[in-house]
């Protein structure tokens, strides 16, 4: 967590793939405890992940990590639980069992489309993010290819996530 | 999409994070809101007028201690319910013992004095004002503060727009008080405590609508 949040990508990307696991079996265990499928957890999984990267400033490396990382989760799947409660209602237990038997293979698969998403914001965020975090160049290359200045990538990083992680959350509920 | 792929995008390019990210945007906040409402309360109210004499810049410190220690109190309270987790009891013990010393003291006030003063020290000066004045100062800061929480994480809504609403309406109240004529510290019990705890209660109820995340 300390080198994801001194920049280092490495770190950060074990640290959020070690992460999603525990997310994982967190929320599907507590969407089948309120009787919700657990088809959903993979987008709890995924608002949570965006969650933890956009706030990552809000943690205090004096404090010990875990106790975090379960109030962010806990605050997700609160607000996900409010914002689906017309939606599909509860599920008989008796199905919960055939849950286990689904592999996590399929299972890390979301309903949330980027490219959809990616195509509500605007072009210049569009083609921020894609260059830099889909396509992983250089935010200098990417400037040179969007015809940007370099800072004008960043901002438009930066901004364009923090919209995708609203968008991610607002998206119609299916 | 891939959760994979959902890391990938997250963890391409990091941007490091200052250590003091969280605390100087709220730092920030606060100051920035009370610079604005100083210049809002000069602009609208204009300079204020004579300098206190003795006896009145004695209540006049009383006023100011009152308010800054809420303000003191309520920023640190902010500053960790701006992160995820529990909230801090500490700050809010603060935030409540003060105003209970300066009743105490009020309380003082009004039975060593004449049953026959009290109503002029009660309908001090500009009671009215006071009233009016004191919420629509603490607008901009209350503003800017939840415009600061709303970049962190605050998992306690309701507690931290409370507390963003004490802050601002004690910064309104401090500004109030460098215009308003010297009074007594019943009189502040009244009119000051009462439109803080006003905006503390509009914050309260702001809260879990504004800092949603």
């Amino acid at each position: 967590m300390l080198a994801g949040l001194d920049g280092d990508d490495t770190s950060h990307k074990a640290l959020l793939t070690k992460l999603s696991s525990y997310l994982r079996a967190y929320f599907k265990d507590q969407l089948v405890r309120v009787g919700r499928s657990s088809a959903d957890a993979e987008d709890l999984v995924q608002e949570t992940l965006i969650s933890l990267h956009v706030r990552r400033h809000t943690y205090d490396r004096s404090e010990p990590l875990a106790p975090w990382v379960y109030t962010i989760a806990r605050y997700r799947l609160i607000d996900y639980l409010r914002r689906s409660k017309s939606v599909s209602l509860s599920v008989p237990v008796e199905f919960a069992d055939g849950i286990f038997v689904e592999s996590d293979a399929a299972a890390v698969d979301s309903g949330i489309d980027l490219s959809k998403l990616l195509s509500q914001l605007t072009p210049k965020m569009r083609v921020a993010i894609q260059s830099v975090k889909v396509d992983g160049l250089s935010v200098n290359e990417a400037a040179k290819r969007a015809g940007m200045s370099p800072s004008a990538i960043k901002v438009s990083v930066h901004r364009g996530l923090k919209i995708l992680s609203l968008l991610v959350r607002e998206r119609e509920q299916s | 999409m891939k959760t994979d792929d959902l890391i990938n995008l997250l963890a391409t390019h990091t941007k490091p994070v200052k250590r003091t990210h969280l605390r100087n945007t709220i730092l920030a906040a606060v100051a920035a809101g009370a610079a604005a409402t100083l210049c809002l309360m000069l602009l609208t109210l204009g300079t204020p007028e004579a300098v206190p004499g003795s006896e009145d810049l004695a209540i006049k410190i009383v006023y100011l201690g009152l308010t800054f220690g809420l303000v003191v109190a309520g920023v640190s309270f902010l500053l960790k319910a701006a992160r995820p987790g529990k909230i801090l009891p500490k700050p809010l013990i603060i935030i409540a013992l003060l105003p209970l010393v300066v009743m105490v003291a009020a309380g003082a006030t009004l039975l060593s004095s004449h049953p026959s003063t009290w109503n002029a020290m009660l309908f001090g000066p500009q009671w009215v004002a006071c009233l009016l004045c004191i919420p629509f100062f603490a607008l901009l800061p209350f503003t800017a503060l939840i415009w600061a929480l709303r970049k962190e994480a605050p998992t306690s809504p309701g507690w931290t727009g409370a507390i963003a609403g004490l802050v601002a309406g004690a910064i309104g109240a401090a500004t109030f008080t460098l215009h308003q004529p010297s009074s007594s510290i019943p009189f502040m019990v009244l009119w000051y405590l009462g439109p803080i705890v006003f905006c503390t209660l509009i914050g309260a109820l702001l809260g879990p609508r504004l800092l949603r995340w």
